[in-house]
């Protein structure tokens, strides 16, 4: 499924990395914490978090995670705009929660890590 | 090669920043990413912890063709029972490192799966030595 599709289904606008919503996702993983994240060994993952600072989006650097998903109406700040555009980090702004997320996403086909 | 960088300890808008050079630097290096994403998870958790816990940091990063050697040396209340510390679930984590999404106790054990050889030494109101070994072979 494309970032474009994911976007569209969750009614979400895409804050950084527009240019690269043909981009394609299949499994995905949600938490609000970062140390989960950070245990996970998959690539290509798209993260549904809660969780909006500074520290979401290095550990989404770290773990090799190129898009993320703010549920629950979390905004992110001009420098997590920054820092997600430096690392070419897809961020996209949802005002689901995070079970409406990933419920959405799982009847469309996007797959759970485990 | 050898490389050095600083950590402010309760900077969390800092926390992670001395990880993201390295590991611009090592893909540079043109390192495996598979050794660079193992390497950078346990070096930003260790990276963390400094911040959370520490006064402040040096972060020493030696690279040769046999591996890397990142060693964070902090200047910091140090860890009374380190094996204590790296129990899953162990923590002394704050209020304001648990908003950041850390604080689980989750920090020590994942740099042991993620780091080849793994070496912690603690003094007291002195400070902590974490050294991270990778391996290229």
């Amino acid at each position: 499924m494309t970032v474009a599709e994911i976007a569209s289904i969750l009614d979400a606008k895409i804050i950084t990395g527009q240019d690269r919503a043909h981009h394609k996702i299949e499994v995905a993983f949600a938490s609000d914490l970062m140390s989960d994240v950070l245990t996970l060994k998959d690539d290509n993952v798209l993260l549904i978090t809660g969780l909006a600072n500074l520290q979401t989006l290095r550990t989404a650097e770290m773990s090799d995670i190129h898009c993320i998903v703010f549920a629950r109406n979390k905004r992110i700040t001009p420098e997590m705009q920054e820092l997600a555009k430096e690392n070419d980090i897809i961020v996209m702004e949802c005002k689901y929660s995070v079970f409406k997320t990933s419920g959405l996403l799982y009847q469309a086909g996007i797959s759970p890590i485990f | 090669m050898h490389f050095e960088y600083q950590i402010e300890g309760g900077n969390f808008t800092r926390a992670g920043f001395a990880s993201s050079e390295i590991k611009k630097m090592l893909k540079q290096l043109n390192v495996d990413l598979g050794i660079i994403k193992r390497t950078v998870v346990a070096t930003y958790e260790a990276e963390v912890n400094v911040v959370a816990h520490a006064y402040s940091g040096t972060i020493y990063v030696d690279v040769d063709e046999k591996g890397i050697v990142i060693k964070l040396v902090d200047e910091g209340p140090g860890i009374p029972d380190i094996e204590q510390a790296m129990k899953e679930g162990y923590s002394t984590a704050s209020s304001k490192v648990r908003e950041m999404g850390f604080g689980a106790g989750m920090g020590l054990p994942n740099m042991k799966k993620n780091a080849d050889e793994l070496n912690i030494t603690s003094e007291v109101e002195k400070g902590t030595t974490v050294e991270i070994r990778m391996g290229f072979g």
